[in-house]
């Protein structure tokens, strides 16, 4: 099937004796909106550093546009199209919010890093009045507008949005959905990882669940939700 | 959001920079008045002075290549910098090769030198380069003293050329001269570095290797170069330095002035940028000439440890940060 | 026996000998780098000025070096907290400044080390114990005195300590607080007042080695230098946070030094730490013992 954009095949991840992740099988489609949910301490970040790159999984294997991910480090799939945010954002503290963007903008291999190219990246997330200054003059939510502006300056075919609602008001979700949903439109695949449920059932279009490093369910929102499975998860009954 | 009734504050625009070739010619002029005005004085111990605080500058700006702009802490200055004197004293030893080739393989020598340990210990956290390279400078040292073909630990003589090159009218002048040239292309390459695109992913990687990673920049390759230029002009530094006074021994070439000077001088200076080494340098090394003459230099030794922490405490960013802040 | 064997032997016993006195070192630096993260490079010259300051006590009272060194802990642990305190405002607090900081101990160990030769001067001081002189013989092997009370005050210092972080309140507080500061703050534990005692307990363990090492060998201001390669190799070889492990790495990397010592002249001996301390961050960087992240 060639418009499978990702595939994770029996991914497994230990820490010491601990087991974080175990037979994980996922495939994503170009285009697609993938939400992945579960309990705290159930392998979803594992699973983003995984498939980011930051950690090595001992069992499995990824498979991004056809090509296996195996030994190709962060820095080498970001270049690939696979991109994603910080569940804390982590600005580049000393530089200006311009110059944040900039930074993958000429790493990324993907077009010129001029201050044109950057000034775009940042009105696509509302942030070009503040391009000359530095992070610690931001928001919470300019922040999290920050991390997108520089996961999407690498123009990638998948992004992966770690917990990027926590914390935010309701006005403040609806303006990051909103720019989540006009690049899904302009093609990008997200996968978005979320403990608000109002934002990721209103997002996905396929819902996954993790429990104790388990894929128990992945199928349509609603369908999911109903499962007793990820009820009993979620609400211990 | 635009419709805001307390007016923002106005943005500031990136002051317009110097381009690349610009800065060269403006280091190149800076470097040729500086000559004649030292050529004008004529004395052999401005030559001295001079040499004796430019090489301090290269120094200094070679340290913070890696310490300021990437973050990575060397603690072996001393190692390279002795590295360069004795790969003149091995060199001119050997194959008979005047100052300016020694220079050539002495850059060699260091990048190889800095290459090498970054390859051993730049994937792991930086606290642990830094005591690799803290160790480097004892065992490089250990190397040296048991080296006779360089004069183990009796030391090594060089004498100056009877035959002033180029039409100085003193070798101490020549000397000088070259370090000039050497100090400007330093800072300039600094510069260069800094506005390039290497300077802003190692920006980024100094301030956060794993989101540097995540935007592409590849980390280890960066910092590998880092280390090597950081390297080579740190045995640049120190190249000339049997011609200085023409005797070099492993206790002073490996001398902990030069260890903890090359971290005092871009700490107190301002690790932000090329300016900072500079400042730093010109302040701590012109200061520790004058305090040679009146007091002993171990006394000297230990006020730049006290001035170290004191601003490391006080002023992290250094002269240049308490410039910025007033802004 | 072959005298080639029986130097291999007595290289073997010296060097573990020696070996449990590096252990006192690197059990500071244990604490300090492998439990508290914090980048102590000033470690090995508050050894210096512990010795020193044995060895001078010792001229003017005759007192025991060992029970000296012993006497003068409590003032290098609070010689200790009093550093961290200092070190916790300017820099931990701040928290992104991570040059800096490891600038500071520089510095310090700067300070200390020419304050040292400034006060004292760069001679030489050595100590004379009462059983200095005697060795003990098994067969071809000798035991000297003069190096094996020190090791064994230095392991008995050891296995104190290991005790008090295994069964006091305070003692778990500060391995808790090496995994999980905030965790200790939900427990009404104030992580910043532990890990100041534990830091005064790290520089504590520094002057005692001090004091021992003097008794073994003749110590100058710049001795220092020698050590941090050796301690360093240690900590990391023996998993950082793990005493048992730091031990163990302690007596072989003694072994292994005094062996070459031997065999090669003791000048190359700063070469086996650096090698040593090499080779393990290339293979394996959580140390022999540790586990890996």
């Amino acid at each position: 099937m060639s418009d499978v954009v990702l595939r994770a095949h029996a991914v497994g991840k230990r820490f010491g004796g601990f087991t974080a992740l175990s037979g994980i099988d996922l495939e994503v489609r170009a285009g697609e909106r993938l939400g992945l949910i579960g309990p705290n301490g159930s392998g979803k970040s594992t699973f983003t550093n995984c498939l980011a790159g930051a950690f090595a999984n001992h069992d499995g294997c990824f498979t991004f546009k056809e090509a296996p991910l195996a030994g190709l480090k962060p820095h080498q799939r970001a270049r690939q199209g696979l991109a994603r945010t910080f569940q804390l954002p982590r600005p580049f503290r000393g530089l200006t919010v311009a110059e944040n963007v900039r930074v993958p903008l000429s790493f990324g291999g993907r077009g010129a890093a001029t201050m044109e190219a950057a000034m775009a990246c940042l009105e696509s997330v509302d942030l070009a009045g503040k391009a000359h200054r530095m992070p610690k003059d931001l928001t919470q939510v300019e922040l999290r507008r920050l991390e997108l502006a520089r996961a999407t300056a690498l123009q990638p075919e998948l992004l992966i949005v770690d917990e990027a609602m926590a914390g935010l008001s309701h006005t403040e979700v609806d303006q990051i959905l909103a720019l989540l949903f006009r690049l899904n439109e302009g093609g990008t695949t997200i996968i978005m990882i979320e403990h608000v449920m109002r934002a990721v059932t209103e997002f996905s279009q396929r819902l996954a669940v993790l429990v104790a490093g388990r894929k128990i369910a992945d199928g349509p929102p609603a369908d999911v939700l109903a499962l007793p499975a990820v009820e009993e998860a979620y609400l211990g009954r | 959001m635009s419709e805001a009734i307390i007016p923002a504050l106005p943005t500031q625009a990136p002051r317009r920079r110097l381009g690349h070739a610009g800065f060269w010619l403006a280091a190149t002029a800076a470097a040729a008045i500086l000559i004649l005005a030292l050529r004008g004085m004529g004395s052999e111990y401005a030559y001295f002075a001079a040499t004796f605080v430019l090489q301090y500058v290269v120094l200094a700006t070679a340290w913070n290549i890696l310490g300021g702009y990437a973050g990575y802490v060397n603690f072996g200055a001393a190692a390279f910098f002795a590295a360069g004197a004795y790969t003149t004293v091995a060199v001119s030893k050997a194959f008979g090769l005047s100052l300016l080739p020694c220079i050539g393989i002495a850059a060699l020598v260091g990048g190889a030198l800095g290459l090498g340990t970054g390859i051993l210990t730049l994937r792991l956290r930086g606290a642990y380069f830094a005591i690799a390279t803290l160790c480097l400078s004892v065992v490089l040292q250990t190397f040296i003293v048991n080296w006779s073909y360089v004069g183990g630990s009796r030391g090594a003589y060089i004498l100056r050329p009877r035959d002033v090159p180029l039409g100085f009218d003193s070798y101490g002048g020549y000397l000088c001269a070259v370090v000039v040239v050497l100090a400007a292309a330093a800072i300039a390459i600094a510069r260069s570095i800094e506005v390039s695109r290497l300077g802003l992913g190692l920006a980024a990687l100094r301030d956060d290797e794993a989101a540097a990673e995540a935007a592409g920049v590849p980390t280890l390759r960066l910092k590998l170069i880092a280390t090597s230029i950081s390297g080579a002009m740190m045995a640049v530094a120190g190249a000339p330095l049997p011609y200085l006074g023409s005797y070099i021994e492993p206790a002073s070439a490996f001398g902990l002035s030069y260890a903890v000077n090359a971290i005092a001088m871009p700490l107190i200076g301002g690790t932000a940028s090329w300016a900072g080494p500079l400042i730093g340098a010109v302040l701590l090394a012109s200061l520790q000439q004058a305090a040679t003459v009146t007091i002993s230099s171990a006394a000297n030794l230990l006020i730049v440890g006290v001035v170290l922490v004191v601003f490391v405490c006080v002023a992290p960013h250094g002269i240049i940060g308490l410039f910025r802040r007033r802004r | 026996m072959d005298p080639d064997l029986a130097l291999l032997l007595n290289g073997v016993v010296s060097g573990l000998l020696l070996g449990g006195l590096y252990a006192a070192a690197a059990a500071g630096l244990s604490i300090s780098f492998g439990m508290l993260d914090v980048v102590n490079i000033a470690h090995p010259a508050f050894m210096v000025l512990g010795a020193l300051i044995v060895a001078l006590l010792w001229g003017a009272t005759g007192l025991d070096p060992l029970l000296l060194s012993i006497l003068l802990a409590p003032a290098f642990w609070a010689l200790g907290a009093g550093l961290y305190v200092i070190y916790h405002h300017f820099f931990e607090r701040r928290g992104d400044e991570a040059i800096q900081g490891l600038a500071f101990f520089f510095g310090v160990m700067f300070i200390v080390e020419v304050g040292l030769v400034l006060a004292v001067g760069p001679e030489q001081h050595f100590v004379d114990a009462a059983y200095a002189a005697t060795t003990w013989r098994l067969g071809e092997i000798d035991v000297p005195l003069r190096m094996l009370v020190p090791a064994v005050v230095a392991l008995a210092a050891i296995g104190a300590l290991a005790l008090f972080l295994r069964h006091s309140f305070t003692g778990r507080a500060i391995a808790a607080v090496a995994q999980d500061r905030d965790a200790l703050r939900l427990l009404a534990i104030d992580p910043i007042r532990i890990k100041r005692l534990a830091f005064g307990i790290s520089l504590a363990f520094a002057g005692l080695a001090g004091g021992a090492l003097v008794v073994v060998q003749p110590v100058d201001a710049w001795s220092g230098h020698v050590f941090i390669g050796r301690v360093f190799a240690i900590v990391i070889m023996g998993g950082l946070s793990s005493l048992g492990g730091c031990v163990l790495a302690a007596l072989a990397f003694g072994v292994v030094e005094n062996v070459t010592a031997s065999f090669f002249g003791p000048s190359w001996s700063p070469a086996v730490a650096f090698g040593c301390l090499l080779l393990v961050l290339a293979i394996r960087p959580q140390g022999l013992f540790g586990r890996m992240a």
